[in-house]
């Protein structure tokens, strides 16, 4: 049901992204337009070709008493598209540095593709899991469908350029060089806009819920949506040279620029791959496991005492820097207290399978989710350990430190996605079940290889490079150049690559199994009842 | 909402009463581990805030109660490194070069020293086993531009190479582009690329060589010698060994010829000090290439 209406509005919106590619006063910012256009034109002929198929044919999209799911069937497609675009790049880069020669100058740099990766797998890949599993959850934990209409997919559409032009830029080189924050001031622009469209939606739904209370997910997923937004706002503020221009300076400069960066760069893993994920880790670990939530109390405990210590643990990325001691000491003892709030988590998540552990021996969507939430438990483990400034004078810019993140993002955030897709398919496509729970299976097994050998490659070679960089001898010389720690990371770099390639190859599985899932047989299941959406009593 | 509650069979555990989705919630109290692990980290946090410099106030913040800092830290470390050093620094400031290698724990220290510093200093280009790259000297070969005596190293350690920050820099004539500038036809060029091949017994041209003589004569010679043995009073590099900075294949000498790459080195002595160039220089030596 595409409103002619809605393809003149991206027609305008490509017609004026042509005058800024005309107009733009540097090359980079010519070329970016210039994508953008394309991408805005393909996707104004497309709307409009639709919208006159359409008119004759039913709504599609279900009626307005029904849950709002085409805009989340789009989401898991994209989630999975971009989680094999990110892990793809992130095993380029990890050939780039075992072997120099998989450098291509200068579009595929590991310079220019190292974001690539961070940004596909963080915001692609795991802002694409989040917005659709909230969509999706939001619906059935209030009994109401999305609040706003075509806004949700407004969201989800804006969200895509926004990952197009990011990426774009990255590999043009326009960059603000704010880790995890690289797009330029004006994608910066086109997200805020984005996001506070999700905000509306979300926190829409939520008032016209037809459930008197308000679901733990929805808690997590509202903290993230909010939080991210604040940290998007702060972090980005700078000052573009021209309104037809790439480059913009920031508002910050020196440590305060630092602490920003670090204030966002740690908070977007708080909130972001964090809160966000406990969210969906809050849905779907009941579901699938069909067991109530363990404890009522430990998830209001552990969300407020998460939320309010995580924002300050920011500055323990910045210990033995120029930041004053006195932040850096906040940022550590925020980080040790956070471990519990953290661990409320991970409690509430295994005891909720208390009656339930065997049906990981038959479920091995279950036992992804179940290994989501040991990683989850390990890796906010040794974040606090890290932030312990004794320990981390060795760890940091370690590789120990990239093994830490990947553990996390590969074990945490990638099989609770994996395990929360799994689920959702079979139900959006209104499949009896999925395709092949033996394709899961090896799909749990190449990712939980993967992973191991990537973390504990990580941590020795971490290890090695920390005691390498600081190894002084009898008389306080020191004994190797940073050219010999880096010849010695050379076999750990090349077995990282195969841990990398291990992961994708399970997600190329899982693809091949949503596919199946999705294009087997007819749909077998109505989508959703409407009596679902009654008032409770 | 209350009068949902029911006791979950497995558990035994009540339930809070609320549904959602067919998800409930069990009632379960904290579990005491996890708060008691909790309060003990809070417990730490404050010990630590009142140990160590935290709280922030209007004119700075407190230092706390062991008197930490992270200056003060690595100053105190500074200074012990440097007093447990500042015997054998002056003493080797004040010795000749000759005699720091004669002295055992003398030359021990500076070879260490040396070590330590070029690992930091010098790998960037001469190479973590100072093997040198193209454009980049091989230290470890008996083969000098300016000199492999331990004093010419030094000089040339202290005070670089066209050094722009250095009075006393070494400062070798540039060679001309002889191609560039069209002092040569490039027929010449060519010819006496052949003449620099021979001269290093590499495969030529006979007739081109035998050509290029003339010109290798009048324009090469008066630095490269006439054998093209070199000269390290003009930083002229040998041509008759196998040893090449910037290659020898025919393209990289043609190169050279038409428009050559002309070297620099940073000066060390004002970032270094006095003590810390000889100590480079009497490493630089014990590679194996020392005169």
């Amino acid at each position: 049901m595409i409103k002619t209406s809605t393809a003149v509005t991206v027609g305008v919106a490509a017609f004026l992204v042509l005058l800024a590619a005309a107009l733009g006063t540097d090359s980079l910012f010519r070329v970016h337009a210039w994508i953008v256009f394309l991408v805005l034109a393909i996707a104004t002929i497309v709307l409009l070709r639709q919208s006159q198929a359409v008119t004759a044919l039913a709504p599609s999209e279900g009626a307005p008493n029904q849950y709002m799911d085409g805009v989340v069937r789009y989401g898991v497609i994209a989630t999975l598209f971009w989680a094999i675009a990110g892990l793809l790049v992130g095993v380029l880069i990890a050939c780039q540095l075992a072997w120099p020669e998989f450098n291509i100058p200068p579009y595929f740099n590991f310079g220019r593709l190292r974001p690539l990766h961070t940004s596909a797998v963080v915001f692609a890949f795991g802002g694409n899991a989040l917005i659709a599993t909230s969509f999706y959850v939001v619906q059935r934990t209030t009994r109401a469908r999305l609040w706003g209409g075509d806004l949700a997919w407004f969201v989800f559409w804006g969200y895509q350029l926004f990952i197009v032009m990011a990426a774009t830029g990255y590999l043009l080189g326009i960059t603000e060089s704010r880790e995890y924050a690289e797009p330029e001031w004006y994608v910066d622009i086109w997200l805020t806009i984005v996001w506070v469209a999700y905000l509306l939606v979300f926190l829409g739904t939520l008032v016209v819920r037809k459930e008197p209370h308000i679901y733990v997910a929805n808690w997590f997923y509202l903290s993230f949506i909010v939080t991210v937004a604040m940290l998007h706002l702060v972090n980005n503020l700078s000052m573009p040279v021209s309104l037809l221009g790439s480059k913009s300076y920031s508002a910050f400069s020196g440590v305060q620029d630092a602490l920003t960066q670090w204030w966002y760069g740690h908070n977007a893993v708080g909130f972001f791959l964090t809160a966000g994920f406990l969210g969906m880790m809050y849905y779907f670990v009941p579901k699938q496991a069909n067991r109530p939530i363990y404890s009522y109390r430990l998830s209001i405990v552990h969300f407020w005492s998460l939320i309010f210590m995580y924002i300050w643990a920011g500055p323990h990325h910045l210990h033995y820097t120029a930041l004053p001691d006195w932040a850096q000491t906040l940022g550590m003892v925020f980080s040790v207290m956070l471990w519990m709030p953290s661990w409320g988590g991970m409690i509430n998540g295994l005891m909720t399978l208390s009656g339930a552990w065997d049906k990981l021996r038959t479920d091995p969507v279950l036992r992804m989710l179940v290994l989501a939430i040991a990683f989850y438990g390990m890796s906010t483990f040794e974040g606090p350990m890290m932030s312990i400034k004794a320990v981390n004078s060795l760890s940091h810019y370690t590789d120990w430190t990239i093994g830490h993140v990947h553990s996390g993002a590969l074990g945490w955030v990638g099989m609770i996605s994996f395990g929360a897709i799994y689920h959702l398919t079979p139900k959006l496509w209104g499949r009896t079940a999925l395709y092949s729970l033996r394709l899961v299976n090896w799909h749990f097994w190449l990712a939980t290889l993967g992973i191991v050998v990537y973390a504990s490659v990580m941590w020795v070679s971490g290890i090695m490079q920390g005691l390498m960089w600081r190894e002084y001898d009898d008389q306080g010389f020191l004994v190797y150049s940073f050219a010999e720690t880096m010849a010695a990371m050379y076999p750990y770099y090349v077995m990282r690559m195969i841990g990398g390639a291990l992961y994708l190859s399970g997600a190329l599985v899982m693809a091949y199994n949503i596919y199946k899932t999705i294009r087997g047989g007819a749909p077998v299941v109505a989508h959703v009842p409407a009596a679902a959406l009654q008032a409770a009593e | 909402m209350a009068a949902n509650r029911k006791v979950d069979k497995v558990s035994g555990v009540e339930t809070t009463g609320h549904t959602w989705d067919g998800i409930e919630e069990l009632n379960s109290p904290l579990p005491r581990w996890w708060l008691w692990t909790f309060y003990a980290t809070i417990v730490f946090a404050m010990g630590y805030v009142i140990a160590y410099p935290a709280l922030p106030g209007l004119s700075g913040a407190t230092q706390g109660l062991l008197g930490w800092s992270s200056r003060g830290d690595i100053k105190s470390e500074m200074q012990l490194l440097n007093q447990s050093r500042a015997a054998m620094r002056t003493k080797i400031s004040a010795t000749p070069i000759q005699q720091v290698v004669a002295d055992a724990d003398m030359r021990q220290f500076a070879v260490s020293s040396g070590a330590a510093l070029y690992k930091v200093n010098c790998v960037q280009c001469h190479g973590s086993g100072a093997q040198g790259s193209k454009g980049f000297p091989n230290l470890n070969d008996d083969s000098w531009l300016f000199g492999g005596t331990m004093e010419q190293i030094q000089q040339t350690i202290a005070h670089g190479v066209r050094s722009t920050d250095d009075a006393e820099t070494r400062v070798p004539p540039d060679m001309p582009k002889f191609g560039a500038d069209q002092m040569l036809t490039a027929e010449q060029i060519d010819q006496v690329t052949e003449t620099v091949l021979q001269l290093s017994n590499q495969e030529h041209d006979q007739a081109k060589a035998a050509a290029g003589q003339q010109v290798f004569v009048e324009q090469c010679a008066s630095c490269h010698g006439e054998a093209g043995q070199g000269n390290q009073e003009m930083g002229a590099p040998q041509l008759n060994d196998a040893i090449w900075l910037r290659g020898n294949t025919r393209e990289d000498i043609r190169a050279q010829i038409n428009s050559p790459k002309l070297g620099m080195m940073p000066a060390w002595n004002g970032r270094l000090g006095e003590a810390a160039t000889k100590e480079l220089a009497v490493y630089i030596h014990s590679l194996g290439g020392g005169q």
